[in-house]
């Protein structure tokens, strides 16, 4: 997290430019740039403004948006809710969906079931988000009327409204992160089901349900890992996906900051999706110790 | 079995016998093959100018006049998109070929030297921490926008997936007895490295490099998609859509062909990809 501290935090000042020099205007004399300067603590020495940047991080102070005057920590606040949404629905259709193919994949492995399986998710792989995104909205939401084509509404809008404009987004960004978790499933599951201990339940005529059950607690660990460093293509595919269908979550905040140049928006946006990224990874090593008891010892 | 019985044969003749038990790398080479024909005779092919606006013909369905229809200036999109194969090549061949030399060089220096492994880790730890994407993103904020600069945006966040493997890798080998063996005849390090070490890297490194030029040539269409990559009116697949996005109830086309194109061209290259770690690695042949 310090790299990433160190590393955004030089990012705005490799930027071109000057941000007195932007803020004071054209007409402004070099005493008045000078004076903004000053006020912003860009007199001082690198070492010291990172400093002074990292404590105010650190107290959850992100400074001041530049294009529009609001503090950093509230913008992202105000476009947590749609990001949010998009990823903990996607997440959850995904490994609700994809867990159970990469099974059967891997059950049946070789069979035509395994080879449509695998091919999709070949497919689902190398097709953009937005492309799926704009041909799920073109189908279900022009041409069925079937659904919103964009937006966001929050959950005080009403639940149904709700799923409605999120169900699309979600689907075709899933679409991608279920082809990684199938495919990683079935390739541990085949591992795990090679195992003596499998020969053994099945040659005792365990029920086949169980000897699955046996497999998958097996191979949990690295299906659950693929889920942890799958988050970082998610929080990408994000950005797309609030783009395609016009929802203002954190996504849209960072391209429409970039445009702007608007730096400290930027670092905001890249800290707190990197601590995330950092923080669920957290979480995936220490669900190693449930899914496999060993490790306690 | 096979590997026993293919293993007194040439090289050429196992690469033929593989293509025949992989027809979806024929088919991915094929596509890529035409794609670089297409890309390359670009200004033949096109017909048109695809800079070319034309206000009369704004947002036509496809017809024999505009394979793909025009756009919402009036653009031929079949000419733009023919165009725009030139620039999604370009970007994946480029930061391919980039990346897996800048990463190889830091992942031997790390995996050789102990000193700077700890340094370099963790920077390539932290860099590593921010979605791909997003940091592209950043850093065309920094960058002025273009083909080369869009280059650069991708290349930074693909290299410490570079470096992580070749230190693995280099780590392994370093421990091996012909290595050790090199050393222990004063052979100097440079030349180890250089000889005994670097060509053991090269098929892993084949199979990582298609994945990322794959994974660049969606990078640059995402970044020219959300408008901070390569300039609007330059044809690139990424911005032919951004220009159809207003449009989806009315010109679906405008969205639709680049990005065939653009899933056509990866799912070629990500084929290309599962061949070639198949071919050189047939151990890996049943994972992922």
């Amino acid at each position: 997290m310090v790299v990433v501290a160190v590393f955004v935090f030089l990012l705005a000042h490799m930027s071109p430019g000057d941000p007195a020099a932007v803020l004071a205007g054209d007409n402004a004399t070099v005493e008045d740039v000078e004076k903004i300067r000053a006020s912003m603590g860009l007199d001082k020495p690198l070492i010291e403004q990172f400093l002074i940047w990292g404590g105010n991080v650190l107290q959850g102070d992100l400074g001041m948006s530049t294009s529009t005057n609001v503090p950093v920590l509230k913008l992202i606040h105000q476009r947590m809710g749609p990001t949010l949404s998009i990823a903990l629905f996607t997440i959850l259709l995904a490994v609700l969906l994809a867990v159970p193919l990469g099974i059967v994949a891997a059950w049946k492995a070789g069979s035509l079931t395994d080879r449509l399986i695998m091919l999709g998710s070949v497919l689902a792989f190398s097709i953009p988000v937005f492309l799926i995104g704009y041909g799920l909205a073109y189908v279900f939401s022009v041409k069925m009327s079937l659904l919103p084509v964009q937006g966001y509404k929050p959950m005080s809008a009403g639940i149904g409204l709700y799923f409605k404009h999120l169900l699309l987004p979600c689907v075709s960004l899933g679409l991608v992160y279920m082809a990684l978790l199938t495919r990683m499933t079935r390739a541990t599951m085949l591992e795990a089901l090679g195992e003596d201990y499998i020969r053994t339940a099945r040659a005792k005529g365990l029920d086949s349900r169980l000897v699955i059950w046996h497999a998958l607690k097996n191979a949990a660990n690295p299906i659950v890992t693929t889920v942890g460093v799958g988050i970082a293509m998610l929080i990408g595919g994000v950005v797309v996906t609030e783009t395609v269908f016009a929802i203002p979550g954190l996504g849209r905040l960072t391209v429409d900051a970039v445009l702007r140049h608007d730096y400290p928006v930027i670092q905001g946006v890249l800290l707190i999706a990197s601590a995330i990224y950092v923080l669920i990874n957290l979480l995936v090593d220490l669900s190693y110790r449930i899914f496999d008891p060993r490790m306690d010892r | 079995m096979q590997t026993l019985a293919t293993g007194s044969m040439s090289r050429g003749k196992k690469i033929g016998i593989t293509l025949r038990r992989q027809p979806t790398m024929y088919f991915g080479i094929a596509v890529l093959a035409i794609l670089a024909l297409v890309a390359i005779f670009a200004p033949l092919l096109a017909g048109m100018n695809p800079l070319e606006i034309n206000p009369l013909a704004r947002m036509k369905p496809p017809s024999a006049e505009h394979f793909f229809g025009t756009d919402a200036l009036g653009r031929d999109v079949f000419a733009r998109v023919v165009w725009g194969a030139r620039v999604s090549l370009v970007v994946g061949v480029a930061v391919a070929v980039a990346s897996v030399v800048l990463g190889v060089l830091i992942g031997m220096l790390a995996g050789y030297f102990s000193k700077l492994d700890m340094l370099i880790m963790r920077i390539m730890d932290g860099l590593m921490a921010i979605p791909n994407i997003l940091l592209a993103i950043a850093l065309m904020a920094v960058l002025k926008g273009g083909l080369s600069t869009v280059i650069i945006a991708i290349i930074i966040p693909e290299v410490p997936r570079v470096v992580r493997l070749v230190r693995a890798l280099v780590l392994s080998i370093r421990h091996q007895p012909y290595v050790e063996a090199a050393h222990a005849v004063g052979t100097r390090t440079h030349k180890i490295l250089a000889m005994h070490i670097l060509p053991n890297l090269f098929a892993p490194l084949m199979v990582q490099a298609t994945f990322i030029a794959a994974s660049a040539i969606i990078l640059e269409a995402v970044l020219s998609f959300l408008g901070v990559g390569i300039p609007p009116q330059t044809p690139s697949w990424g911005n032919i859509m951004a220009d159809g996005r207003n449009f989806l109830s009315i010109a679906f086309h405008i969205i639709l062909f680049p990005g065939l194109f653009l899933a056509m061209t990866v799912l070629a290259v990500n084929m290309l990809g599962d061949g070639l770690r198949d071919m050189l690695d047939p151990k890996l042949a049943n994972k992922i």
